[in-house]
């Protein structure tokens, strides 16, 4: 589009005039617009980029280089740091609790999540809408209103400062947006497939598992990534109902971190469980950015 | 489909709906019960106070000066946040523009758009602790870039000073969440029809111009949504202020979600914390009703 514009245009300079195969990219060449546009584009990639690259950096440093000279290079590899980090800073335990419970919350999110949308989706019956009503208000309200309440429920149920017991909250508190999200994919599936299947006789239970729920994968990833991330991440949750140190999650631990780390004056220990806190995840974002991307915006186009 | 319906629709919908009710529609509702009640957790007994917690509310200074940062936050961080986004997203998406009647992205818009959304994927707590990091007098990256480049007299005490402490809290808080808008208008200019913008341009149109006549008014849905969206986070800030500050220093960074949990868990007076917690919900129904009429516009429809 824009070569053709732009040969169509005699006040274009010859010497921008270049051949349509190195414009494939959507760029088009033209001298101070784009200097402006890319010097704020770099600015902000910049402002991004810098804090967590400098937390990548700092967690190599020894506390001296950290405390000295914050824009220095380390003077070497300390990997000590990560294993410090990862045994003393118990990050490697809040790691394990933090898979065990996303282990059971996504697992549990996204079997009663779609089983819930499906039946919202698929079916009339009487109270339809209430219900889908009742699970979509929940999205509008931020979660520390009912902190007081949750944290006595919980007690009450004996299952404060266990694990179950958040993987349970977790996907309480996730079934909102999940019924939402999924009840619109649902109802763009076509009708056809399962009345085809229904007059071979296929019962509506086996209907769901065999035929429904795999043509319903790409809104089932979309919506497990955005689980996955907000357990991965979730830390008002834990706050509240995790007072035992050994049951702390990663969020919840690396603050821990940050605070304890205020008294013991152990930089290079803090910065390297940031790291190993945000790695992962930036790992995973790196290899299914558009997924993700994709996935995390979906649920605000609706 | 009639006859098999009930059974699916109990085994699909009972065990989902009873999980919710049980761990969120009941705490949600107690709420309600628990903040007429001088309730201090650890006993059994209370007494019903009926609105007494409401009244000490509306005299307690500390309060209003935490409401007070929520309304500075409402109204930057949904300015900010969407200003910066529709900036950035139009660089990426129509930048090229050389006012020739060429539209384009600019090159290597899909790194920008990686690296933009990058802090999306970041725990609050990461980014919490990375911040106070970054923030630190001494070590911090942030004093020392403005030591660097001569401005010495710039450094501060960025979390320490009540002045400034709010409005670094703040900063975090667009730092998080730019990305995320970069790349959801940027799928909504997605669906402009490139000609439109074509058209503007051959007609001499500034790009102040294009971006006030043209692309807000497309995406008026899209901005919608994300002021709603900011608007929720702008009450929420609960958890970034309490990873970086604690409120402090001397309330300056006070939020009302800090508020709640001081009072409930620190002070353990559970009644007069849901009190809060009552008032802040029918402030979050409030504004988002609020914010949903005030943004209401004729929609423009694209065929």
């Amino acid at each position: 589009m824009s070569t053709v514009s732009q040969i169509d245009d005699p006040a274009a300079p010859a010497a921008e005039r270049k051949p349509a195969t190195t414009r494939t990219g959507g760029g088009f060449v033209d001298g101070t617009i784009n200097v402006f546009s890319h010097g704020f584009l770099l600015v902000w990639g910049l402002l991004t980029a810098l804090p967590l690259l400098w937390a990548l950096l700092s967690a190599f440093k020894s506390d001296n280089e950290i405390l000295s000279d914050p824009w220095g290079l380390p003077s070497q590899l300390r990997w000590s740091n990560f294993s410090r980090a990862w045994t003393h800073g118990h990050i490697g335990q809040y790691f394990v609790n933090t898979g065990v419970v996303l282990l059971g919350s996504l697992t549990l999110t996204m079997l009663l999540g779609a089983t819930a949308a499906y039946a919202l989706a698929r079916y009339k019956f009487w109270g339809n809408r209430i219900i889908y009503f009742t699970f979509v208000g929940g999205m509008m309200f931020p979660v520390v209103l009912a902190f007081v309440p949750l944290f006595f429920v919980v007690r009450n149920a004996g299952l404060l400062d266990t694990l179950p017991g958040l993987m349970l909250v977790y996907t309480a508190y996730s079934l909102p947006f999940t019924v939402f999200f999924l009840t619109a994919f649902f109802r763009t599936l076509p009708t056809a497939v399962s009345e085809a299947a229904l007059i071979d006789g296929c019962g509506p239970f086996r209907l769901f598992f065999r035929v429904m729920l795999p043509m319903a994968k790409p809104g089932l990833i979309s919506v497990g990534i955005f689980n996955f991330l907000g357990h991965w991440n979730q830390y008002l949750l834990p706050v509240v109902l995790l007072k035992d140190e050994s049951k702390y999650v990663l969020a919840q631990g690396l603050a821990a971190l940050a605070v304890s780390e205020g008294y013991r004056g152990d930089y290079s220990r803090l910065f390297a469980g940031l790291t190993l806190a945000m790695l992962p995840v930036l790992v995973v974002y790196g290899v299914f950015q558009r997924q993700i991307q994709a996935g995390l915006t979906a649920g605000q186009m609706k | 489909m009639k006859h098999g319906k009930y059974p699916l629709l109990a085994a699909f919908l009972l065990p989902p709906l009873a999980l919710y009710a049980y761990f969120v529609i009941s705490p949600y509702a107690q709420t309600f019960v628990i903040s007429t009640t001088d309730w201090h957790g650890l006993s059994r007994s209370y007494n019903v106070v009926g609105l007494d917690n409401f009244k000490k509310l509306w005299n307690d200074e500390h309060i209003w000066n935490a409401l007070l940062h929520n309304l500075w936050l409402l109204i930057l961080l949904p300015i900010l946040t969407i200003g910066l986004g529709l900036f950035l997203a139009t660089m990426l998406n129509v930048g090229g523009r050389g006012g020739r009647g060429a539209v384009a992205g600019v090159r290597g818009a899909a790194v920008y758009k990686i690296i933009y959304f990058a802090p999306q994927m970041l725990s609050v707590a990461v980014i919490g602790v990375l911040w106070t990091e970054i923030y630190n007098p001494r070590s911090g990256l942030l004093n020392a870039a403005l030591r660097g480049i001569g401005l010495d007299g710039l450094a501060q005490i960025w979390l320490g000073d009540p002045d400034i402490a709010l409005w670094a809290v703040l900063a975090v808080m667009v730092w998080a969440n730019v990305g995320f808008y970069v790349v959801l208008f940027g799928a909504a200019m997605q669906s402009v029809p490139r000609d439109i913008y074509e058209a503007a341009a051959l007609d001499g149109a500034s790009r102040t111009a294009t971006m006030f006549r043209i692309t807000v008014p497309l995406l008026w849905d899209t901005i919608q949504v994300a002021w709603v969206y900011l608007a929720i986070i702008a009450m929420d800030a609960f958890a970034l202020v309490q990873i970086m500050t604690r409120g402090g220093p001397s309330f300056s960074t006070d939020v009302i979600g800090e508020r709640l949990y001081d009072v409930s868990f620190g002070d353990s007076q559970f009644g007069y914390g849901s009190a809060i917690g009552v008032v802040m919900f029918f402030l979050t129904l409030t504004i988002t009703i609020a914010a949903l009429r005030l943004s209401r516009r004729e929609r423009i429809e694209l065929s």
